[in-house]
């Protein structure tokens, strides 16, 4: 530095000869703000990613320096994001490179006191070692002489966090060994929304994508906190009401998306359908319907069965009710003069093999239908759609509102206001719910609820229309496509139950023999899986291997599968990106369920519940085990993160979206495709020699993945066999070109095309700015990259759009195709006046205005004929813990729910009953916006975790004075399963509500803590029983009732001791709350 | 090191000239933070915190609302504060509000407890705002920087030079919105610097960025300035009388603010001074009168002297 340099970078100098005389500015600039740069300005490279957190699946930059990450934020293309990030997306760069991630394989070998340092390797072998024991030691070949091949000694757990490549890893290795209980997040959020959704629309993914809503006239958000869980979605309901829409939010809670609403609704937890049945009342009996949409879309005008018996006939019951089996003979459901041919038979007593979850098959239509129905178009026909529409909700009154749900009349005619004013040729409103339905006793019925809802009044298929189904895993969408779910292969193809369909032409009569409908092509989508599956050893002589598919018996949900692994008879479990022992309801039965296993496999960021419960457990605290009884050995493998692996996540706009790697893994850490891609190989090279028909599924598997110089199998290569290939081997362009003759191979044929043209359409990054609102070119989403679904019905019988202002997709005669913004559901050159000959069958025999092309009978369902277990009809059922009597029927609760009595699943008593009182608050559990799920990934977060840094109750202040509790104090909350203790909140915005005549507190809980982590607390799941939806076997954890008192819970034994005196003046016995 | 002078607050006002930046000086930039389309989500506090590496400070359950970071602070450098309120939020029907308690003495007809005024609901809201540095155009902070350390951007921004600061503290009592705090590990003074080295490339500072439903706006002040004015005129419009803006005002204490508000209640609900005014406005008169003073005692002691000698 020469003198005059010197000089010159004095600021004194700077400030005598410069313009800075005061010396405030320029003069006072020090070298560091010289040389100040954005440290982005230096990075080697951008990469493109997508947020691990919720399902909207928000375009993230990630910068890189030196290999290492060292900025993530949003990615201002994204037509979905726009560039902004929530603050878990926000902090995703310390999630990713903080030093909450466990970098070392972690053994706890059996009975052992502490973790032991294991190398990567060995532990891989010894996985590899103990799944093949496992599986020789309990696999079943047969099950009642039926065969099965499969084991029911290995579970496996998670994948909604994972990507599609990685689930399809799973699925397919884990089908090949015979393991059938795999299942993931998607069980206990969502499942409840594929079978509602599935039959009501024919597909059971969200209608319309988040974007669509800015289009939305009036937006009801109801069983969902939209704003505080999916933030950066919830710019578009902000952007519709900029534009003038009615924003009104129904729930228990004003929550920060109540704070945005211009109408909110407080009701009591539990009871949205008959909130929802009321206004479907209103809607009919105010005659305002949408007529033209309802003949041409739906079966309004279909005629039912003259054997049908509706609940207001047998006072709660449908006909067909078995009460010992607690289930129902559904054929007395079935339209009139649908000829109930064989295949129908046999599906009528498939829905009596109790549990088996089919309904989750309706995600792509799937019911079958043999023959055209009858209808009375003039919907006067006592039996047709309508008028048994009519009848069953008639007593659903505002007066009967306000009694169940306590929403005086008058707000609620507010609602039913807004919504009608809101729908029609020019106008349409959108419904958006999230798992504040989904979890309940009656949880897809809530669905089918607002669907009917949403059907009369002619907001399906239309733009700024719809039901958007919030998801909330970055891929949960996907993990339920690519199914990792008992009861599903991938494209909502049914997993075989070995009742009925022992054989591929069994299964395909089973489930694809409609008269109508792009279902009945089910035998070329099931082919061509098993052709991506077993390649070449798959021929038409051998089935194409459909025998190599283990076979169901009943259900095996998660649920299940814990009740088994306390049985003993679960002795092997994965558990990848889930934490059960906090996240799934009845904490204890999870954790229990563990204790008793052989092994665990633990793949997380960081140590999780699940993978320390024999250490540092509730039970190990209260005495209840000891860590040195524990025999379970567990592993505990560090993953890599979404930054440090390629692949797609499926958002909940069902848009599969291609990430990037950013950079590698560091230490032990793998993502879940290179481990399962690992382990199949090892097991592969284990059996290999072992001659034993059980291991050719494995032998044949089709697993020679390119992987790269780190031994990390090629996303892109897995995505492509997901998309499938034609004779040729070339990628396939669409679902259309399957087919059944072992020609074309597809993996999912719902996501075929997302590779067309040998091209990863999921990496497409149009911008947003540079398209329509319904931006087709960036990424791709499933079917066909149709945005929104069921489109056809946004145009009238002539294929005209029902208005200018809701135009979407239209007929153009000229060139004899469909065309507008979106890519048509519809087939592209089918005339709206195309009406199908006599005879016709399949995709042939849906007309042009079947605008629900997966549906039987190409309608949407205001009634479902089939398909579910618990009724045609969205009936009131109470919760199974409520404080209340049902009004409305002399059946309290749902008939068909599922119940698991055991002595660490106690039920309360039934409402009216003695006992009851010991318990008498209501209790909802949610998410903040600060935290996520079970707290994995964000608990360990110290950005996220200060901002919500305790576990806390929402009470009211009428409740805290009511017992005593103080704002900032502590609570205990006692139900038959646990006692918890949580800091007190007490808030106007829990309002008490007047119902029955006597007023009933809510309490509420987020859900998203446990005993590890930065920020600690006792986890809400603790208080949950295992109480199912019949359908889907979702817990019901959004409506219960619970006990509160002020202070600290007891330590040690105390704290059992608390539970047990409870449930002693209770009176609880085995049977308690189990009244059918 | 620079001089500063003891003349008060020397800053030429909106122009931004003066500050000797010459060509290189920029246009004036500021947030708009609108409040009344804020979800409390706080992705403003992490994204700031993540690219400043600010801290995290401390797990404190403050069983106020959502609010746990309390305040703004030297390790906190965007705060949303959460407000409960009884009172209705322009046509919004929140429908858990209570009627305000009348306790008459009189015995109850009711049973006890059955009483919840849910039949007379009042109206209640739930008000969420991103506070943040409001970069005054008269800064005290500034003005009372004797390091130089404090300065004013060419952007027209108020930014700490941490090379420079010695930690003395003086800008900390000088600020009048309590904004600049000392950071307890390093005595240094932290605080907003509207993302700075993100803004000299161009880019918008991360938590307008990040903002999900753009609560937070970030651009040239004058035009921040007419959309507010006009978003003020919309809320107005829909009935929500009590919509206003704070700190836009160049006539008001502090010469206006770069940051700015709109805000649903008054200033002091959300935590905000009413009526700012820069903690050095009187430093020239108090300097006068305090040289008055030392002149007068001067002449004083000169005179007793002078009278001593006679």
């Amino acid at each position: 530095m020469g003198v005059r340099t010197w000089i010159e970078s004095w600021p004194v100098y700077r400030q005598a000869t410069g313009g800075d005389r005061l010396g405030r500015g320029a003069a006072a600039r020090s070298g560091a703000t010289e040389e100040l740069r954005p440290r982005t300005a230096d990075a080697d490279r951008v990469v493109k990613s997508v947020c691990p957190y919720c399902a909207v699946g928000c375009g993230q930059n990630v910068y890189v320096k030196d290999e290492r990450v060292i900025q993530i934020e949003g990615n201002p293309d994204s037509p979905i994001s726009r560039g902004r990030l929530c603050p878990k997306g926000s902090a995703s760069l310390q999630l990713t490179t903080g030093s909450a991630r466990e970098e070392k394989v972690l053994y706890r070998r059996p009975y052992g006191a502490d973790w032991e340092e294991l190398d990567l390797g060995t532990a891989m072998s010894m996985v590899a070692e103990r799944v093949a024991r496992t599986r020789d030691e309990t696999w079943e070949e047969e099950v009642d002489g039926r065969r099965v091949a499969r084991t029911l000694g290995i579970a496996g757990l998670g994948g909604a966090t994972l990507d599609n490549e990685e689930n399809y890893l799973i699925k397919k290795l884990f089908t090949a060994l015979g393991v059938v209980q795999v299942e993931n997040q998607a069980r206990v959020c969502h499942s409840s929304t594929v079978a509602g959704l599935g039959t009501s629309f024919g597909r059971g993914g969200s209608t319309t994508f988040l974007q669509d809503l800015q289009n939305s006239d009036c937006i009801v958000i109801e069983g969902s906190n939209f704003a505080e869980a999916h933030p950066v979605g919830f710019q578009w309901v902000m952007e519709a009401k900029a534009r003038g829409a009615v924003v009104i939010h129904v729930d228990p809670r004003f929550s920060r998306t109540s704070a945005l609403a211009d109408l909110h609704v407080p009701l009591r937890a539990g009871t949205d359908i008959a909130f929802l049945g009321a206004i479907v009342n209103h809607v009919l009996t105010g005659e305002k319907y949408f007529r033209d949409y309802l003949l041409e879309f739906t079966n309004a005008a279909t005629i039912v069965s003259e054997e049908f018996r509706d609940t207001e006939d047998l006072d709660g019951l449908f006909s067909g009710f078995d009460a010992e089996g607690r289930c129902y003979d559904t054929s007395s459901w079935m339209y009139d003069g649908a000829s109930v041919a064989a295949a129908a038979g046999d599906r009528a007593n498939f829905d009596r093999v109790r549990g088996t979850g089919r309904p989750e098959q309706q995600g792509s239509g799937g019911a079958v239908m043999s023959s055209v129905p009858r209808e009375d178009r003039t919907l006067t026909d006592p039996r047709c759609v309508f008028q048994i529409l009519r009848r069953h909700y008639s007593r659903y009154t505002p007066e009967l509102v306000e009694e169940v749900c306590g929403v005086s009349r008058e707000v609620f005619a507010r609602v039913c206001d807004h919504l009608t004013r809101n729908s029609g040729r020019d106008r349409t409103s959108a419904f958006c719910y999230a798992v504040g339905w989904t979890q309940h006793t009656v949880g897809s019925q809530y669905i089918r609820t607002a669907s009917i809802l949403q059907l009369l009044l002619g907001n399906i298929g239309r733009p700024g229309g719809g039901i958007m189904a919030l998801r909330g895993h970055a891929s949960i969408q996907g993990s339920s496509d690519i199914p990792t779910l008992f009861d599903l292969l991938p494209g909502y193809l049914p997993m075989p139950h070995a009742a009925h369909e022992g054989s591929l032409q069994e299964y395909i009569r089973t489930n694809g023999a409609s008269y109508k409908g792009f279902w009945t092509n089910m035998e070329a989508y099931t082919v061509s899986l098993l052709k991506a599956w077993w390649g070449d050893h798959a021929t038409e002589e051998n089935g194409y291997r459909f025998g190599h598919l283990p076979h169901l018996t009943g259900s095996h949900s998660t649920y299940d599968t814990v009740m088994a692994q306390i049985r003993g008879e679960c002795r092997g479990y994965f558990l990848m990106g889930e934490n059960p022992a906090v996240g799934s309801a009845n904490s204890r039965a999870q954790r229990m369920g563990m204790a008793n296993l052989e092994w665990l496999v633990v793949r997380d960021f960081s140590l999780i519940e699940s993978a320390t419960w024999w250490k540092d457990g509730p039970e190990i605290e209260s005495g209840e085990l000891r860590t040195e009884d524990i025999a379970t050995e567990v592993f505990f493998f560090p993953a890599a993160c979404h930054t440090e692996k390629e692949g797609t996540f499926t958002n909940t706009n069902r848009t599969v979206q291609w990430r990037d790697r950013a950079v590698l893994p560091k230490g032990d850490q793998r993502s879940d495709l290179w481990f399962v891609h690992r382990l199949g190989t090892m097991l592969r090279a284990l059996l290999a020699d072992s001659g034993l028909d059980r291991d050719l599924p494995l032998l044949e598997l089709t697993w020679d993945y390119p992987t790269d110089e780190h031994g990390d199998p090629d996303a892109a290569a897995v995505l492509a066999e997901i998309n499938g290939r034609g004779p040729d081997g070339a990628p396939l362009g669409s679902y259309t070109e399957l087919r059944a003759d072992g020609s074309t191979s597809c993996g999912c044929w719902i996501y075929c095309g997302v590779y067309a043209d040998g091209v990863n359409q999921a990496a497409r990054r149009k911008p947003g700015s540079e398209q329509d609102w319904v931006a087709a070119e960036w990424a791709w989403s499933w079917p066909a990259n149709r945005r929104l679904l069921y489109n056809r019905a946004s145009a009238d019988a002539e294929g005209r759009p029902w208005s200018e202002r809701k135009a979407l997709v239209w007929w153009d005669a000229e060139r004899g195709e469909w065309t507008g913004h979106d890519v048509p559901d519809f087939e592209l050159h089918k005339a709206p006046d195309y009406r199908p000959p006599e005879g016709a069958r399949g995709v042939e025999a849906l007309s042009g205005t079947d605008a629900f092309i997966m549906q039987a009978d190409g309608r949407a369902w205001l009634y479902a004929p089939t398909g579910l277990h618990d009724g045609p009809l969205p009936t009131h059922y109470e919760p199974q813990e409520t404080p209340f009597e049902n009004p409305l029927y002399g059946r309290q609760r749902n008939p068909t729910r599922l119940l698991y009595p055991h002595e660490y699943n106690r039920y309360h008593p039934q409402a009216g009953t003695p006992g009851a009182e010991v318990y008498p608050y209501l209790v909802t559990t949610y998410r903040l916006t600060e935290h996520f799920t079970a707290g994995g990934m964000s608990r360990w977060t110290p950005y996220l975790a200060e901002l919500q840094p305790a576990f806390f109750c929402e009470v009211g202040p009428e409740l805290a004075a009511e017992r005593g509790l103080e704002n900032g104090g502590w609570a205990t909350l006692v139900t038959a399963r646990a006692a918890i203790e949580a800091r007190v909140l007490v808030t106007d915005r829990m309002a008490p509500l007047r119902v029955q005549g006597r007023v009933v507190h809510t309490i509420g809980l987020p859900y998203h803590w446990g005993p590890n982590g930065y920020t600690t607390g006792d986890a809400a799941n603790e208080l949950m029983s295992i109480a199912l939806e019949p359908n889907t076997h979702i817990q019901e954890v959004k409506a219960l009732t619970a006990d509160i008192v002020p202070g600290r819970r007891p330590r040690g034994a105390d704290r059992e001791e608390l539970v047990r005196s409870h449930r002693e003046r209770a009176g609880i016995t085995e049977r308690t709350g189990t009244e059918v | 090191m620079v001089v500063r002078s003891a003349r008060g607050h020397g800053d030429p006002g909106e122009s931004g000239t003066g500050q000797g930046y010459g060509d290189e000086q920029r246009e004036r930039v500021g947030f708009f933070t609108d409040t009344s389309v804020c979800i409390g989500c706080k992705a403003c506090e992490v994204a700031c915190k993540e690219w400043n590496s600010v801290p995290e400070d401390g797990l404190d359950f403050t069983a106020m609302s959502f609010d746990n970071s309390v305040g703004l602070g030297a390790d906190t450098w965007r705060h949303v504060a959460f407000v409960e309120q009884r009172r209705p939020l322009g046509h919004q029907d929140a429908g858990v509000g209570r009627p305000a308690p009348v306790d008459l003495g009189m015995p109850s007809t009711e049973l006890p407890g059955a009483y919840t005024g849910v039949e007379e609901r009042e109206e209640f809201r739930w008000l969420m705002a991103s506070d943040v540095c409001k970069h005054c155009t008269s800064a005290a902070c500034l003005d009372v920087c004797p390091t130089g350390s404090l300065f004013r951007t060419e952007f027209g921004t108020v930014v700490v030079q941490q090379d420079i600061c010695n930690g003395c503290g003086y800008c900390v009592s000088a600020c009048p919105y309590g904004v600049i705090d000392r950071r307890e590990d390093d005595g240094r003074a932290w605080k907003c610097t509207m993302c700075y080295d993100r803004i000299g490339d161009g880019m918008e500072p991360a938590c307008a960025k990040a903002c999900p439903t753009d609560s937070i706006q970030f651009g040239n002040l004058d035009e921040l300035r007419e959309r507010a004015a006009r978003r003020l005129e919309d809320l107005h419009g829909a009935g929500v009388s009590s919509a206003r803006l704070y700190g836009e005002d160049p006539g008001d204490g502090v010469g206006g603010n770069a940051a700015f508000f709109l805000l649903l209640d008054e200033p002091e609900v959300y935590g905000m001074p009413p009526d700012p005014v820069v903690t050095t406005r009187d430093l020239p008169s108090m300097w006068a009168h305090a040289g008055l003073a030392a002149a007068a005692l001067l002449v004083g002691s000169a005179a007793a002297f002078a009278g001593r000698r006679r």
